[in-house]
């Protein structure tokens, strides 16, 4: 098998580009995801039925389906679900990067969702009951001492689903969006040099992972510190 | 404005008689064949590579750790693409050509692919159920004259493997759920005949929920067939703590 590395040096400008895009996708999603996901949490954990039992089995149903068939399903379904919002007669047209952020926010809540119920779940009851006695409400309570808690609780989990998020994004790709793995699919197909290619994306997701990684686990320690 | 027609998964499908619905349980049948022998390439890598991450020292625990890190960090789409469109040309060029021109090495490729890939998460799950166990039992074990290879077979790993089922089934299910992307090395699994009735019918929503009710129906399947599975494996007095 012969090398050709000069196809690297063209192409890196562009496979920077997605990078670019894979990261940005990746802390949109990790955001919003984790916003989403606390408000799902708390749905789930309410004590209005019809709501928890809602929203449960949304989480569930994405959890249980591959994350390809999310991507198509959002790909396809947020046209119409905009198009019912707008009054419009037909389904919108959506930007590739707008669906994507829908799509993997709307994935990424239902995963982050379990993660803060469980860390809903981890306060005392004793400080819920502390918070109502000194005559809290719902919100209050949530905001000042359960959410917050709950959240550094589970803050090592959240990130390092966060680093599960960042290769989840490749995925993308199969909408022939050019993330970092598209782009470099796009100049694999183009310049025919399968081997050159992949092994490069390989090589960057390795290092990129393995030093996140590292840092989420410095990070966990100083918190593991200060708590 | 979008026009349903439930009746499209009974209509016959381009691609011979049968109807779409025949198309997606084909489809469901590789997602299958590949998520099974994935499964069982996933549990024997795995087992090795996990009892390798519990030595102490030695190259055999580098080794492991190394794999796994590497597993881990490297997305899956990409690793399929490797084992697709450069693992063949490692080997020497007559042989690369002759899997080159198989139709079914996608398959092969797919099924190593997702098995090494679990492989490496089962391996981790294995390690932190032996690690659970207290240090006291092997000690005992040796006291009792045993040797490391009797105290892993004897004692360490029938409770860890009781103890890592739970985990095990969620990996079950992902292996299913990540066969998914074997779709993408023209593996014609259960997403890719529900891309190919889509792209066809242009009835998308009733590909997708069709797909997804098969989808939702075999991890209900599996994680039933899993509980069971523990409940028969349960010894009286040593599982987890009963919910």
């Amino acid at each position: 098998m012969d090398f050709d590395f000069d196809v690297l040096r063209r192409a890196w400008p562009y496979m920077l580009q997605g990078f670019w895009f894979t990261l940005k996708l990746t802390a949109i999603a990790a955001v919003g995801g984790a916003i989403l996901g606390t408000v799902l949490a708390m749905a789930r954990l309410s004590h209005f039925k019809v709501l928890s039992n809602v929203v449960g089995a949304y989480v569930n149903a994405v959890r249980s389906i591959p994350l390809l068939l999310v991507i198509f399903w959002f790909y396809f379904l947020v046209p119409y679900i905009a198009a019912w919002l707008t009054g419009s007669k037909t389904p919108v047209e959506i930007s590739p990067l707008t669906s994507c952020i829908i799509t993997f926010v709307m994935f990424e809540a239902c995963y982050f969702c379990e993660i803060m119920r469980a860390g809903i779940q981890s306060i005392p009851p004793g400080q819920t009951a502390a918070g109502r006695a000194l005559g809290m409400g719902y919100w209050t309570l949530m905001g000042q001492i359960v959410i917050p808690q709950a959240f550094r609780n589970m803050l090592p989990i959240m990130l390092s689903q966060t680093i599960v998020l960042f290769q989840d994004v490749s995925l993308v790709s199969v909408l022939s969006i050019k993330d970092f793995f598209g782009a470099a699919d796009f100049v694999a197909k183009r310049d025919g040099r399968p081997h050159e290619m992949y092994l490069a994306v390989a090589v960057v997701y390795l290092i990129s992972c393995i030093a996140l990684s590292r840092l989420v686990r410095r990070l966990n320690k100083r918190i593991a510190i200060i708590r | 404005m979008y026009n349903w027609n439930w009746a499209i998964l009974w209509s016959p499908s381009p691609d011979g008689s049968t109807p779409f619905y025949a198309t997606l349980l084909i489809g469901l049948g590789w997602t299958l064949i590949v998520g099974l022998s994935a499964w069982i390439v996933a549990l024997s890598v795995g087992s090795v590579v996990g009892i390798a991450r519990t030595f102490k020292s030695g190259i055999l625990a580098s080794l492991a750790s190394g794999y796994v890190e590497v597993m881990r960090s490297i997305p899956l789409i990409v690793q399929m693409f490797l084992w697709f469109y450069v693992a063949p040309d490692l080997l020497p060029d007559r042989w690369a050509n002759e899997i080159k021109a198989w139709d079914r090495y996608n398959v092969v490729a797919a099924i190593l692919c997702l098995g090494l890939f679990t492989s490496a998460r089962i391996a981790e799950q294995l390690r932190a159920g032996i690690q659970s166990i207290p240090t006291g039992q092997s000690y005992a074990a040796r006291a009792l004259g045993m040797v490391e290879a009797q105290t892993y077979r004897i004692v360490l790993i029938p409770v860890a493997v009781r103890r890592v089922l739970p985990a095990l089934t969620n990996e079950f299910v992902n292996i299913i759920k990540n066969s998914s992307v074997a779709f993408t090395i023209a593996v014609v699994e259960l997403m890719a005949s529900t891309r190919a009735m889509q792209e066809t019918t242009f009835q998308v929503f009733e590909a997708f929920t069709a797909s997804t009710i098969i989808y939702l129906t075999v991890n209900l399947i599996v994680v039933k067939g899993m509980t069971a599975l523990e409940r028969r494996l349960e010894v009286p007095g040593y599982s987890r703590p009963s919910r």
